[in-house]
């Protein structure tokens, strides 16, 4: 999923200042697994506003709803009537769902409520990993199911820089060596041998570096 | 490997001799008496003299500025080069330049993170991995062709090195890790510093076994201990550093003023055991801002007269 994390109040409250009537719009698939913008977060994110917009003497008129996903038209459409209705919207999705909003409502200013953080899991109740840079050209099957590019700190390809100590890497004692995760598991799996391979630098041309990416998909064009 | 030396420290290794190699941090500035006078106290104890680039992944002089003036003071640089701030175009192109300018020795290395630092709001790059850029070099030498395979125009042909970290896990990897470097084009080697001298023999029988040491020259690194503080430091702050109890307990075991002696005496011991040896080749002494150090290490364990 796409994982996100409100911004502090302070500063979304600096963005939507200048507006009297402000729709906070959800999103009711990554962000929300997350707990960062479905429909609970996007309550308890108006009602901190109401209060502290009243704290300080502003009159703001604060509504709110929540779609399924902020990034497809179908869903989008549900809440051209509120955003209609408002000066602004706060958008509580991904960066994507924000700008997808914007595109949709050409008059309508769009402000983020949330850093998009990663592309992630949640591996425990309430802890998210990032596991996915989308590169575009994945080498998974290489490495044992465990990503070196996104969850090696050098994005190292050919095993683990001298930093790697009891499991942990250098930069972060609370980060796990990607390397020494990817030698365990090939090892558990007898393919420890995959590591002798040489891996050519990495072709970077599909992932951003070749600049914004754009997929068509001619079997599903109407 | 060739028996043509490329570069003088090439030909010590190919005479057979001991090889001795420094290290020389370039300055926080543009002042080139800094590099001027730390070339000067290594002048005749050393072989080669590494100069590190960027190190800890703060702001100096570049590398390749600070071997051109040693090279032009006659000493001979192992020109350091990371792979954490330039992609391949702009490697290639320092490879190049460098060569131009005389450099004939190269050490590859991922690079300290950013984070680590003096500005770790930087981005990073990791374009290619160290691995890939010690192949990168050799190809540039023994096909004359750039990483797109461009026909260059006089070929850098660079003596090439990298690091080894025995103490570093998972253990087990560590060798198989040095047979892809010496796959990859690695000439010589140098290791972190070797504290835990058990762990090291481990490290070159292993390797012996695989037939590495046969194919690449092995530099052993050491670092004279200062202080019991410096010790633990080490010991519990650098990644990748093996300072096992028996050391700390032989430090704090003298008194304070006496540290710096017995830190000597470890390090002087050390490189005995290295120098008989087999499959080591020689020894990089890292001794970090005390280059005055060095003379006395080279001149204490018999390497220079």
């Amino acid at each position: 999923m796409i994982v996100g994390q409100q911004k502090p109040i302070e500063e979304i409250k600096k963005m939507v200042k200048p507006y009297k009537k402000l729709l906070i719009l959800g999103c009711g698939t990554c962000v929300k697994t997350c707990f960062a913008g479905g429909e609970d977060e996007t309550a308890a994110l108006a009602s901190a506003l109401r209060m502290t917009f009243k704290i300080d003497g502003q009159s703001v008129e604060i509504s709110q709803q929540t779609v399924e996903r902020q990034c497809e038209n179908e869903f989008i459409q549900e809440a051209a009537k509120k955003i209609g209705d408002n000066e602004a919207v706060l958008s509580m999705a991904c960066g994507a769902g924000v700008q997808a909003i914007a595109r949709r409502f050409p008059k309508s200013p769009v402000y983020p409520a949330l850093n998009t953080t990663f592309l992630g899991v949640q591996e425990s109740q309430g802890v998210f990993t990032e596991e996915c840079l989308g590169c575009g050209n994945c080498g998974l099957g290489v490495f044992g199911a465990i990503c070196p590019v996104t969850r090696c700190s050098k994005k190292l390809l050919n095993g683990p820089c001298g930093g790697s100590q009891k499991g942990k890497c250098e930069v972060n004692p609370e980060t796990e060596c990607a390397w020494q995760l990817i030698i365990d598991r090939l090892t558990a799996l007898g393919q420890l041998n995959n590591l002798r391979t040489y891996i050519p630098p990495k072709n970077w041309k599909t992932s951003h570096s070749g600049g914004p990416r754009k997929l068509v998909r001619e079997d599903h064009i109407l | 490997m060739t028996t043509t030396p490329i570069s003088k420290l090439h030909e010590t290794f190919l005479k057979g001799e001991f090889a001795v190699t420094g290290e020389c941090g370039p300055p926080r500035g543009a002042d080139m008496n800094v590099i001027t006078k730390k070339g000067e106290l290594l002048r005749g104890c050393v072989d080669a003299v590494n100069v590190t680039d960027n190190q800890t992944a703060i702001v100096r002089m570049s590398s390749i500025a600070a071997s051109k003036h040693l090279l032009d003071m006659g000493l001979e640089p192992v020109m350091q080069m990371v792979c954490r701030d330039r992609n391949r175009i702009a490697i290639q192109s320092d490879i190049l330049g460098a060569y131009s300018l005389g450099i004939r020795n190269i050490l590859c290395l991922s690079g300290d993170h950013q984070s680590f630092g003096s500005q770790p709001d930087a981005l990073n790059v990791f374009d290619i991995d160290s691995m890939n850029l010690i192949r990168t070099v050799r190809d540039m030498r023994d096909t004359g062709k750039d990483m797109s395979g461009f026909e260059l125009k006089e070929a850098p042909k660079m003596f090439i090195g990298a690091a080894a970290n025995p103490f570093a896990d998972p253990f087990e990897y560590r060798v198989l890790r040095l047979g892809k470097k010496i796959d990859a084009g690695v000439d010589f080697i140098q290791t972190q510093c070797i504290f835990n001298m058990e762990r090291f023999k481990e490290w070159v029988r292993l390797a012996k076994e695989e037939g590495l040491t046969e194919r690449v020259y092995i530099m052993g690194g050491v670092t004279p201990i200062k202080t019991l503080g410096m010790a633990t430091y080490m010991k519990n702050k650098v990644a990748g550093m093996d300072v096992p109890d028996t050391i700390i307990k032989r430090l704090s075991g003298v008194p304070k003023e006496k540290q710096g002696e017995e830190g000597m005496k470890i390090c002087l011991e050390t490189i005995e055991e290295l120098k008989s040896m087999k499959g080591v080749h020689g020894v990089h002494i890292m001794a970090i801002e005390a280059e005055e150090k060095v003379k006395e290490i080279v001149e204490g364990s018999g390497l220079r007269n």
